[in-house]
């Protein structure tokens, strides 16, 4: 009945599409990983493990692509939960006008992430800038910094920008998560005395835990595939002090060397693949109970 | 809960600076693209003397930002559309029929929500199947990278649509295609909707895969058009102001119009406890 009903053939044409335009790419990829493939020749030569030997030889640029996207998962998965927590708890409750501060707090994050690159070019310009201008016209002249272009400064610069265009989205599920508690959870705290800190730490952090293991999540798989907030703000640079692996896979590409692309590409397929797998179990689980 | 700890006013005061703080750079490009070159050279906050209406008509034509207008709308609908109907067929019978074989397949299918997109081998992937630089292959390579999602968000939602619906359909000798286009999927409609949102502004703010695969201008959806537009007019930030206003307007009325189906859709499966 069920095999007549609901038969298997439905699925197969996004089985055929996903798996020859997403699946198969990342499969084909761990081979080449293992090739001289590039632009300059027709032949592909087997060079064994030459590619991931490079990347993990301990030379400054390759340490630099996986430190930077390392780097910059932790940071805006701290950065989002951090900030995103203490705006859904300021929009929970007691605040005026709570829509219009939801719209516009969420609105970053709709935008697409090159414009928002751009607008950030313009913003942190040293010369010009909308922040150094305003610094400066506070009198904080002195911290007026070159946002993009100092070594100790653009990495940092991007990462505030993704955090800035991603904390929004972080609050809403967040705020969907607190608006789910009991409120007689705290009134009965209320009673027993117990302060803000209190409350937070005993009843809305594990109670809010679902939801910060999906913001995490979300967050964790958006960090490690970061592309175009580098590639616009910084291009990588100063030098390669700024790339991610996919900027640098953009950058191998270009200069016509597939095999190397492909595996710096790997690496990253092996390990989102391996992060993949836990968190479509927890996924899959919470679908079941349904 | 927080009253005691901080007052009252003091957290209005303290929403209205994060609010401000997100909402300034909109405002920015806003109000620069209304003004002239020189004033708008340096991208601050004064307000333009006469409104500059034009900066929109320049930019649309030295931009050629109509066609990548289209060229955005037909890759962003296509792979929409292509996308939902093909993840609302499997999610649907992987949901109604759970055997070994079709929770492995759901397991496999949502894989890709983690799983990273390999550019490089799709070029080879994309030559194999003659698409690359076409675009119905852009359309195919989106509507590929939203499957996972909408599979997921759709299998969730038809576990809670009754069976007995399908048994009435049954009964009264609908085949299977029939049963689901016309007892199924208007059910399915909620969750159809959020998944299109979703999609289609994923879809519309897409850079990577027209970097990679589009060389040829007459195809570039807009946010590669605008990139372009910025490369050449780097100096003119009225009309790169104007671009960026142009390319963001579609999404921003898409949210406006959908803000209830985006959030539900966003924080489905995510608060349950």
């Amino acid at each position: 009945m069920n095999r007549a009903m609901y038969p298997f053939y439905f699925g197969i044409a996004a089985l055929v599409v996903y798996s020859v335009f997403f699946v198969v790419p990342g499969l084909m990829g761990i081979y080449y990983s293992f090739t001289d493939w590039n632009s300059y020749s027709d032949e592909i030569h087997y060079i064994g493990f030459d590619n991931l030997a490079k990347i993990f030889s301990g030379d400054a640029k390759y340490i630099s692509y996986i430190e930077n996207t390392l780097v910059f998962t932790v940071s805006t998965v701290v950065l989002k939960t951090a900030l995103g927590l203490l705006f859904a708890i300021m929009l929970n409750d007691g605040i005026r006008a709570k829509g219009l501060h939801r719209v516009m707090l969420f609105m970053p994050s709709i935008l697409p992430m090159l414009v928002v690159g751009l607008i950030f070019k313009s913003i942190l310009n040293p010369a010009t800038g909308l922040l150094n201008e305003s610094l400066r016209a506070i009198g904080l002249d002195f911290m007026a910094q070159k946002w993009l272009t100092d070594l100790s400064w653009a990495f940092k610069s991007i990462i505030a920008v993704d955090v800035w265009k991603g904390v929004g989205y972080i609050m809403i599920i967040l705020l969907a998560g607190l608006q789910s508690i009991d409120k007689t959870y705290y009134e009965a705290a209320a009673i027993d005395g117990a302060n803000f800190w209190q409350k937070l730490r005993r009843i809305t952090i594990p109670l809010l835990v679902p939801a910060l293991v999906v913001t995490t999540v979300l967050n964790l798989l958006h960090g490690l595939k970061v592309f175009e907030a580098v590639y616009v703000l910084t291009n990588g640079g100063p030098g390669y002090a700024t790339d991610v692996m996919y900027t640098a896979i953009f950058k191998e590409f270009s200069n016509g060397n597939y095999g190397m692309g492909t595996a710096l590409s790997s690496v990253l397929f092996v390990v989102m693949t391996a992060l993949g797998y836990f968190v479509v179990r927890l996924m899959s689980r919470e679908g079941d109970e349904r | 809960m927080m009253n005691r700890a901080l007052l009252p006013g003091l957290r209005n005061a303290l929403a209205w600076i994060l609010s401000a703080m997100m909402f300034i750079p909109l405002l920015l490009v806003a109000v620069n693209s209304m003004k002239t070159k020189a004033e708008a050279n340096g991208m601050n906050m004064s307000l333009p003397k006469a409104l500059q209406w034009s900066n929109y008509s320049v930019v649309i034509k030295d931009g050629k930002l109509i066609q990548s207008f289209f060229n955005s709308l037909l890759y962003a609908c296509g792979a929409t559309v292509g996308s939902i109907l093909l993840a609302s067929l499997a999610a649907y019978v992987l949901s109604r029929n759970r055997t070994r074989l079709n929770k492995a397949t759901y397991f496999y299918l949502i894989m890709g929500i983690a799983m990273p997109t390999n550019f490089v081998t799709l070029m080879k992937v994309m030559q194999w199947t003659h698409l690359v630089n076409t675009q119905i292959g852009i359309i195919l390579m989106l509507a590929a990278s939203s499957i996972p999602f909408s599979v997921f968000l759709i299998y969730g939602f038809v576990g809670g649509v009754p069976r007995e619906l399908d048994e009435a359909g049954i009964v009264d000798g609908c085949s299977p295609i029939r049963l689901f286009l016309t007892v199924v999927l208007p059910l399915l409609t909620p969750v159809l909707v959020t998944v299109a949102i979703l999609n289609f502004m994923g879809t519309w703010s897409d850079f990577i895969h027209p970097l990679y695969f589009l060389n040829h201008s007459e195809k570039w959806p807009m946010t590669l058009a605008v990139y372009n537009f910025f490369g050449r007019f780097q100096v003119n930030w009225n009309l790169v102001s104007a671009d960026i206003v142009l390319t963001t307007l579609p999404v921003i009325v898409i949210y406006l119009l959908g803000q209830r189906f985006i959030i539900s859709g966003m924080t489905a499966g995510s608060v349950k406890g």
